[in-house]
Parts: C-alpha cells; sequence; structure tokens
C-alpha cells in the first residue's frame, strides 16, 4: 500500500505524454493483480501454518476426537482421561523436575564463571568465550549422542535424572555464560566498590550485591533453558529407560508409538497441556526481550 | 615491546579498576572451574572421547560390550565402504538444502518481506501462528503432522478427498521437508525482520523516488544491507537442520530408510543396532562436517569484515 503512494509521484508520465493514459491503465490492473496475488500467497502461507495447530486447539475438547480436524462436541472429560492415566501427570512432573535442576546447575556455575569473566581480565578471555560458544553449536546433542551415552552408562547414572540434567547443562552453559556475561558486564561497578570498602569478599559481593541488580538477567536465562529443556527430546530418550521416569517429550512420543491402540482422547489433552506453558512463558518472555531471546532458543 | 604495552596498560588502568570485585587469578579461577569442569566432562570429553571410540568394536551387548577391541580404523572403511551411509548423506545434504535453506530462509524472508509494511490483525495473526508452530514442543508438533498426514482419517485426505493416501510411506523425505520448514521457519522470519528494520529507511525512500520496483530494491538495497544477518542466518540454520533429529519422530528413518538422515543413521545404528563403535565412527563424522560449517562461516564473516 505504502509502496505504490510512495511510487506513483515519481512515474515518468509528463514524459511520455500521449502514452500516460493506457499505462496507467495496465498500471492499476497489474497493481490490482499484485494485490491478489500477494494475498492469496499470505492466506496459502497461514493456511500452512494454521492446520496443523488446529488440531491441538479442537482434539483435546471433542468428547471422541478424530485424526481430522473437525468442529468439536465439546467436552473437558479427556482431561479427565488424562487425570486417570497412570504416567500422564507424573512425566510433566519429571520435565519440571528436569527444568529446575537444568535451572539450578546452569545458573549457579553460569553465574559465577560469567562474574568472574567480566570483572577480572584474564588473558584470551573473549578468545574463551567464543570457542566454548562455538564448541557448543558444534557438538550437538546429535553429534555427540553415542559417547554421551556411553559416558552416562560408565558413570552409572544411566536411567536417572542427574544423568540428564548434567548433560543438558553442559551442552547449555556455554551460551548461558555468554547472555550471562553481557548482563554483568551492564551492572555498574561502584556497588561492588562500595561493599569491597565495607570488607564484604567476592563470594559475598556477588551473593548480595551482584546477583540481586542481576536479577532480570537471570530471570531470562531461567525461561530460555526450561523452554529448553521442556521441549528436549533426545537426551532423554537416549538416557532413560523406564516409562516413570520419562518427561512428557518421550512419554508422548511412545504415547503414539508403543501403545497398541492410539487414545486420542489422551494425546490430545495431553499435548495441549504440555504445549500450553512453553507457549504462554514464550509469549510473555519474547514481548519483554524481543529477538534476543531467540538466539539460540531451539538448537 | 609487549613487556612495554602491558606495563603501560597497568600504569594507564591501576589493577582495582580490573579486578573490581577483589578475586585476583586464583579466585577467578576457582570461579569458573566448576563451570569450565561441567563443560569439559559432558561437553568437550565427549567430542574427544569420539574419536576413540570410533576405533573399537564397542557394541550395547554381549562379548564386545564388556571387552571391546581395538579396531584401528576398520569402522571407517566399513562406514565409507557402506553404501548406506551415503545414501544417508545424500539425504541428509537434500534435507538442509530444501528444507533448511530454501525453505527455512526463503519463506521465513518472504513472510518478513510482506509483513513489515502490514500492521494489526494480519501482522501478529501471522506471526502468532509461525511461531506457535516454532514453540511447541517437537513431538507435540510431530503428533501433529502425524494426524494431518494420517493415512485413513487425517485432514489433509479429507481436504484434498484422497481417502487412503499414505503421504509418510509414499513421499517421506517429502513430508519430512516440509515438516521442517513448519517448524522451523519462525525463526529465519524473526532474525530476517529485525534485519529489514535496521536498513536505512533513507535508502529505501531514494531508491523509490527513482521507481524502483520491488525486486530492485530488494537487490541493490536490501540485500547489500542484511549480508550480515543473511550469513549468520544460513550458518545456524544449516547447522540446526543438519543435526536436527525431529525427523525421527515423523518416520523413524522409514520406510527402509528413505528418510534416514545422518543424525537418524547414527541412532539407528549405535542404539537399537547396537553397534556403538560404528555409531562413533558416524558421529566423529558428523563432528567434522559440523566444524568445517561453522570454520567455513568464521572464515567467509572475517573475510567481510576485511573488505569493509
Amino acid at each position: 500500500m505504502t509502496q505504490s503512494t510512495a511510487v506513483q509521484p515519481a512515474s515518468p508520465a509528463p514524459l511520455k505524454k500521449s502514452r500516460a493514459g493506457p499505462i496507467l491503465a495496465s498500471r492499476t490492473v497489474k497493481h490490482f493483480v499484485t494485490r491478489v496475488l500477494f494475498a492469496l500467497a499470505m492466506g496459502l502461507v497461514l493456511v500452512f501454518f494454521a492446520l496443523p495447530l488446529t488440531w491441538l486447539v479442537t482434539a483435546p475438547f471433542d468428547s471422541n476426537p478424530t485424526m481430522a480436524v473437525r468442529w468439536p462436541d465439546w467436552t473437558f472429560g479427556n482431561f479427565q482421561t488424562l487425570l486417570e492415566s497412570p504416567y500422564a501427570l507424573g512425566s510433566i512432573g519429571v520435565s519440571l523436575i528436569l527444568g529446575a535442576g537444568t535451572i539450578a546447575v546452569v545458573l549457579t556455575l553460569g553465574s559465577l564463571a560469567s562474574y568472574a569473566l567480566s570483572r577480572v581480565h584474564i588473558r584470551g578471555r573473549d578468545g574463551l568465550l567464543y570457542a566454548l560458544l562455538l564448541l557448543s553449536s558444534v557438538v550437538t546433542g546429535t553429534a555427540a549422542m553415542v559417547p554421551t551415552f556411553q559416558l552416562i552408562t560408565l558413570i552409572g547414572l544411566i536411567d536417572t535424572h542427574v544423568g540428564v540434567v548434567l548433560v543438558l547443562a553442559g551442552g547449555l552453559l556455554p551460551t548461558v555464560i555468554f547472555i550471562l556475561k553481557d548482563f554483568m558486564d551492564s551492572i555498574p561497578k561502584s556497588y561492588e566498590e562500595s561493599a569491597r570498602l565495607y570488607g564484604a569478599s567476592p563470594s559475598q559481593i556477588l551473593r548480595h550485591v551482584v546477583v540481586p541488580i542481576a536479577r532480570p538477567g537471570l530471570a531470562f536465562v531461567a525461561v530460555w533453558t526450561l523452554v529448553q529443556v521442556w521441549g528436549n527430546f533426545l537426551v532423554p530418550f537416549l538416557l532413560l529407560r523406564s516409562p516413570e521416569t520419562k518427561p512428557a517429550a518421550v512419554l508422548m512420543y511412545t504415547f503414539y508409538t508403543e501403545s497398541g491402540q492410539v487414545d486420542l482422547r489422551l494425546i490430545s489433552a495431553f499435548s495441549l497441556v504440555f504445549s500450553v506453558p512453553v507457549i504462554v512463558l514464550y509469549f510473555l518472555v519474547n514481548r519483554r526481550y524481543g529477538f534476543r531471546f531467540h538466539g539460540g532458543i531451539k538448537s | 615491546m609487549s613487556v612495554a604495552m602491558s606495563s603501560a596498560r597497568v600504569r594507564r588502568t591501576p589493577s582495582r579498576v580490573d579486578d573490581i570485585a577483589g578475586l585476583g587469578r586464583v579466585g577467578a579461577g576457582l570461579f569458573m572451574a566448576p563451570a569450565l569442569a561441567l563443560i569439559g566432562v559432558f561437553l568437550i570429553f565427549p567430542a574427544l572421547w569420539t574419536i576413540y571410540l570410533g576405533m573399537t568394536n564397542y557394541r550395547l551387548t554381549g562379548l564386545a560390550a564388556a571387552d571391546p577391541d581395538f579396531v584401528g580404523l576398520d569402522n571407517y572403511t566399513q562406514v565409507l565402504g557402506d553404501s548406506s551411509f551415503w545414501w544417508s548423506l545424500r539425504l541428509t545434504l537434500v534435507f538442509v538444502v530444501l528444507s533448511g535453506i530454501l525453505g527455512q530462509m526463503m519463506l521465513g524472508f518472504s513472510i518478513a518481506w510482506a509483513l513489515r509494511h502490514l500492521k494489526g490483525l494480519a501482522k501478529s495473526l501471522t506471526e502468532t501462528l509461525v511461531l506457535a508452530a516454532w514453540v511447541v514442543p517437537g513431538s507435540v508438533g510431530s503428533f501433529l503432522w502425524l494426524a494431518l498426514l494420517d493415512r485413513r482419517g487425517g485432514t489433509l485426505n479429507v481436504l484434498l478427498d484422497s481417502p487412503g493416501t499414505a503421504w509418510l510411506i509414499n513421499y517421506p523425505m517429502a513430508s519430512i521437508i516440509i515438516f521442517n520448514i513448519w517448524v522451523g521457519t519462525a525463526f529465519s522470519m524473526l532474525l530476517f525482520s529485525s534485519a529489514l528494520a535496521s536498513v536505512p529507511p533513507s535508502q529505501m525512500e531514494s531508491a523509490e523516488m527513482v521507481g524502483a520496483t520491488a525486486w530492485q530494491q530488494l537487490r541493490d538495497v536490501v540485500i547489500p544491507n542484511i549480508k550480515g544477518h543473511i550469513l549468520t542466518n544460513t550458518l545456524l540454520i544449516t547447522l540446526w537442520t543438519f543435526n536436527t533429529f525431529g525427523p525421527y519422530l515423523l518416520t523413524a528413518g522409514g520406510p527402509n530408510g528413505q528418510s534416514e538422515i545422518l543424525a537418524v543413521y547414527i541412532y539407528r545404528t549405535a542404539i537399537p543396532g547396537g553397534q556403538l563403535g560404528k555409531g562413533a565412527a558416524i558421529s566423529l563424522i558428523m563432528l567434522l562436517i559440523n566444524l568445517v560449517i561453522a570454520l567455513g562461516y568464521i572464515h567467509l564473516a572475517r573475510g567481510k569484515k576485511k573488505r569493509a
């Protein structure tokens, strides 16, 4: 719209007076056709993205959901099925445990390391940071699945949540340190100076001065970590065996592959309950932090 | 010379400013040690250990599980001589190019370009839908596609009136490519919308003043301005698409390995197949390809900075 209004004053009509009429006419036709094609293309894009998602919104409320999207026969009974399922709620609890555990590890170790990196000049600091970041994007869960599986088996952490948390934390830490160092760099140093004058030790300064000021940064990293862990399929799929230890991401998969009869009422309700927390968190944080949040959200 | 420089720096900035928290080198080291140890054990060590594991006949079960033998480069000759490896590598290449570079990047850019002047409902609706596809956990997203493409009662077969068409069996590669475009386009869309916002409006205006068509504006004004973004996006999308395990949830590599991209091939060789040594050998090849992509990108980015 804006484009056409801006271009028209500059159209070279005065130069070609005799043909101005037909040119303008053909231009409006062309303009009209372009608008229609544009709207059509946008419509197609919308349908492409909306079509699979529609099922997630309709099927959980349908008393007899099918694979196809259709107007639901409204009910909340499917959520009752969810409550009665032996593993469903437990798996969401496991996802929460994995998320909380990873957040705890990543925040503690990450803030210690990023604080030191932000405040003390160590030679090759930037090189180290970039090397770590490069490494974490090269050594992905997929490429390192065999050695990771072997390592966790060897140290006896197979089928434990601790093993999953450690592997996830190791993969996320370089990015966390990178983000947190940015936040730490922006904290004015005068607070720490006065704390030191009163004789505070470095760890006291970190706990009582820096962490409270860096709280938005830490909250940001916590949400980012939770979103990463919540949807992660490969690591728990690889390292956890017994059904009661599996997080929601893996249980969801076993729902539709291992059970002989697919229970769509259970699957649809579970999908929605499992997806809503990240969707809500995501849009909240997205509004607050914008694109910075997306940096490495799904790796 | 370096001594003179460092002493000059010390004089200019007294050590107190450099070390405001009184940590000192040792303290800083202690603060960093736990994080570096965790990264070392669970990120760096596995990568290095792959080199050794790939030279053993480690198996998940049986004799070779308890007492593996060193077999040298046997796994590599076996893998490189195996037509299924090359098949999988070719599928991966097709997958990365079509779903990542062409699909996600082109579609993401087009959406960002189309939305740049739109406001209100149309814009937020599009953005929300594209983002939602990305945010939904992978195992939910893949089930949504299983339902869409279901043979008996899937939405697509109902809409196209083509009952019984088994999309995932007849067109496995096309299915995972389109699925991955659906999942990942959001990132490119977001990156390119913030890139387009950074193009100086004055340049766009003068291009419009001289009557440049949309295509000419794109080629002569927009693309030169967002080259860096395009490069970053290409690197990230290539790495992520190359390493994604998502398609496993949709087709598990089947039917008959027709959609067995490298990530799925490693998993099927090592875990259900039990050949950990061979799996490690393929893993190392994958790590090296990742490294080449990343280093190639750094090289390009440096060259760009030098020329600028």
